[in-house]
């Protein structure tokens, strides 16, 4: 009844009727399924007793299809990076939508469909969710706002953890993200081969954790690039992480894309790298298991965490000299100047 | 101020052309130079090729540094 | 990056370094006049290659920090005219003027789109025939030609929706304010090396002649920059003061003739209000009566007039940019003037002294 009716969202499918479940039925359970859905309005998840990561995002990113990825695909990832930052293997996500009014029926099939593909990479089931339909104007395309809860594998894994010594892990390139992102949304630069990075890390972190690795943060660089996941760290733990900008691993057109419009790729978006603050000892054992799976090839050691100065974070550039890598200031614009 | 790129080429049509570097590409406009070929290396600053990059220049500047280099 | 990453080579920049210890200057204080090298210079963190004597200060070459607050309050009033689109370069975004910036203004209601190449401007009013687009013009000689590019093609489109807020500033007459002045004592400039691309490096002829300044056209990867240390020092070990282009491989001793013969056709030189320093004779452009149907100053003369004059500001911007005070030594820096809360555009600009002093740690 969906496919025949409307090739558009009506404010009708956020209604609450018959027109909704439709939409619900056929678009987003015939996607990524009803997994313990009983038709009532919470989830009931059978956990063992423990600790649990929980952990909620909003997705607005423009366009909703870009290279390498789109908003359904993003939801997910992001809220499953996000759980495995606290040494949480993912369990269940809501996934709701804010839909903006004549949305393409064909676009919001496609967001679903690459939800599902997402989660079953990602072994997390959506649980349960939301629909609201908005007038056309009142949101952009689509919204999606999710929830996610995971079971903590290792407690004490933390932003505020990191201890003088420990190496830090940057598990592949910096700035796809937000390059792919910026060069898609604006008429800047004509972009052939730059795609965001956006994945799931689960295999990654799990593998780690497994393997004993005394991993003691963990962070999913998103907006501020790894600027600001590494100055969030330096500051929560109190210390100082120095890198190596030569050890940074950065695809050649995302630097290139980069220069060209005056950013800098370290304060630039990622959505399918972590970084791994693991002890010394741990270090090169843990970078053979991330290079070992998948979107783990190209990791590197980026640096250390040293006691001081504290809160701050240095960069030793390739001669040698050292600046203070800043947390971003604001918008990522480009320049001329 | 400010900020120009070293690009590559690929396409030039009258005044327009496309430019490439890292397989990232723009189109920009060549009026301020003439005699430009398709491979040659030009500053693009905002959309514009202000310059001709002198590639024997660059080589040979390049060459004399790195001799010094070499020397200490 | 071809052109790029060779001059970045490491071990080349350390043996430049190397000699520059071995100089027979032992020290010097040295001017850069362009904020992309101000930025180049914090970002692969130059100063501490340097030999202890000899020092780099920023000087007025950040076009974003030497626009007047009347000119940002003046383009941003322009807002407020039905249907408008300001369009501007990222840079501009944040800059204040007396009370507001464009990103405020965005976040109020107005229509404030970023481009990259004003080009790009105006294909916007092309595809937007019902809107009054309004471009930012801000910039040296290097962005100047884009922009008279764009106003030509507005003009060969007969785009009736498209002006330019002309605030280009000019750097000769620049340099020559700043030397003439007396107040900032060089003892070498590096010039910069893309704003020569277009004015040839003879331009600066007059510094050598007239104020027996050296000098070198300097280019912004960092062998160019230690190239362009290393001269100044050399000419002040042999008493000389020239013209020294190190940046050859762009840059000829010639302007550019077709970038001559468009900045004669579109513009003229009027004198312009630098930020901090006041106003500098025949430093500026306008736009020339011919093409004045693309001058938002004529267009919305009214409204610009309605502007009320902006007060005498706390800010020490001024002093940054004329090389007579370091970023640190002002008091609100880091303090009341943070880059997410700037006072001033040195602050706010991401090439301004005082934003690579914050950023990276300079000085």
């Amino acid at each position: 009844m969906v496919h025949g009716d409307s090739d558009r969202v009506l404010l009708s499918h956020g209604a609450g009727g018959r027109v909704m479940t439709d939409l619900i039925e056929k678009v987003f359970l015939a996607s990524y399924g009803a997994h313990g859905s009983t038709g009532d309005d919470s989830a009931v998840l059978d956990v063992a007793l423990g600790q649990i990561a929980f952990t909620t995002d909003s997705f607005v990113v423009d366009p909703i299809f870009f290279p390498g990825g789109d908003i359904g695909r993003l939801a997910v990832c992001g809220t499953v990076n996000d759980l495995l930052t606290a040494a949480s293997k993912p369990a269940a996500l809501s996934v709701s939508f804010i839909i903006e009014e004549g949305l393409e029926m064909r676009a919001l099939e496609a967001v679903a469909a690459s939800i599902q593909d997402a989660a079953s990479e990602a072994n997390v089931r959506i649980v349960t969710g939301d629909t609201k339909v908005v007038p056309r104007g009142s949101a952009d395309k689509v919204f999606i706002t999710t929830a996610g809860v995971g079971i903590v594998l290792r407690p004490g894994v933390s932003g505020s953890a990191a201890k003088p010594g420990d190496k830090v892990i940057l598990t592949g390139s910096a700035g796809d993200h937000g390059t792919a992102v910026m060069l898609a949304r604006e008429n800047l630069l004509d972009n052939e081969s730059v795609l965001s990075d956006v994945a799931p890390l689960t295999d990654i972190v799990l593998a780690l954790l497994e393997a004993g690795c005394r991993v003691h943060a963990m962070r999913d660089p998103t907006r501020g690039g790894i600027a600001a996941s590494l100055n969030e760290i330096a500051r929560q733990s109190g210390v100082c992480i120095e890198i190596d900008e030569m050890a940074v691993p950065v695809k050649p057109a995302v630097a290139a894309a980069c220069e060209a419009l005056g950013l800098d790729v370290l304060q630039v978006a990622n959505e399918g790298k972590m970084l791994i603050v693991v002890s010394p000892d741990d270090a090169d054992r843990s970078l053979e298991i991330v290079h070992g799976r998948r979107y783990g090839e190209d990791a590197r050691i980026i640096g250390e965490v040293r006691a001081a100065p504290r809160s701050r974070v240095q960069m030793r550039t390739a001669f040698g000299t050292s600046r203070i890598l800043d947390m971003p200031a604001g918008e990522l614009l480009p320049r001329i100047c | 101020m400010c900020l120009a790129v070293p690009m590559r080429l690929t396409q030039i049509d009258g005044v327009l052309a496309v430019a490439e570097v890292s397989s990232v590409t723009r189109k920009v406009r060549i009026d301020l130079l003439p005699d430009l070929a398709v491979g040659d290396f030009v500053l693009i600053h905002a959309g514009l090729a202000i310059s001709k990059i002198d590639e024997r220049e660059a080589e040979e500047t390049l060459a004399l540094l790195k001799e010094l280099t070499d020397e200490v | 990056m071809r052109f790029s990453d060779e001059f970045r080579d490491a071990k080349i920049v350390q043996s430049i370094a190397e000699r520059l210890r071995n100089s027979a200057c032992k020290s010097a204080t040295i001017m850069e006049v362009c904020g992309t090298h101000t930025m180049s210079a914090a970002r692969f963190g130059l100063k501490s290659l340097l030999p202890e004597g000899v020092r780099l200060v920023s000087g007025p070459g950040c076009p974003v920090c030497v626009t007047a607050p009347n000119d940002i309050d003046a383009f941003l009033a322009l807002g407020s005219v039905p249907g408008a689109i300001l369009v501007s370069f990222g840079d501009m975004l944040r800059v204040p003027g007396s009370s507001t910036s464009l990103e405020r203004e965005r976040a109020a209601g107005a229509d404030v789109r970023i481009v990259y190449s004003p080009l790009d401007a105006v294909e916007i009013a092309a595809n937007e025939p019902d809107k009054q687009i309004v471009f930012f013009g801000v910039g040296f000689e290097t962005t100047m030609p884009a922009v008279a590019i764009s106003i030509v093609s507005a003009a060969e489109r007969n785009l009736a929706n498209f002006t330019v807020f002309c605030v280009h500033k000019t750097m000769p007459a620049a340099l020559r304010a700043l030397l003439a002045g007396g107040e900032v004592k060089v003892s070498g400039l590096l010039l910069p090396g893309h704003v020569t691309t277009i004015i040839g490096a003879d331009a600066y002829d007059f510094i050598a002649k007239e104020f027996s300044v050296p000098c070198a056209v300097t280019g912004f990867e960092p062998v160019d920059m230690m190239l362009g240390v290393e001269s100044i020092l050399k000419q002040r070990a042999e008493g000389v003061a020239k013209i020294d282009n190190v940046y050859a491989r762009a840059v000829s001793p010639q302007a550019n003739p077709r970038a001559g013969r468009l900045f004669d056709k579109v513009f003229e030189p009027c004198d312009a209000d630098w930020r901090g320093i006041g106003v500098i004779p025949a430093s500026g452009i306008r736009i020339r009566d011919g093409y004045s149907a693309f001058d938002a100053r004529k267009r919305f003369a009214e409204v610009i007039e309605a502007v009320p004059i902006a007060p005498i500001s706390e800010c020490l911007c001024g002093d940054v940019l004329r090389g007579a005070m370091r970023p640190v030594d002002c008091p609100q820096f880091g303090a009341a003037c943070t880059p997410s809360d700037p006072v001033g555009p040195c602050m706010v600009s991401s090439e301004g002294a005082c934003a690579a002093a914050y950023r990276y740690g300079g000085d």
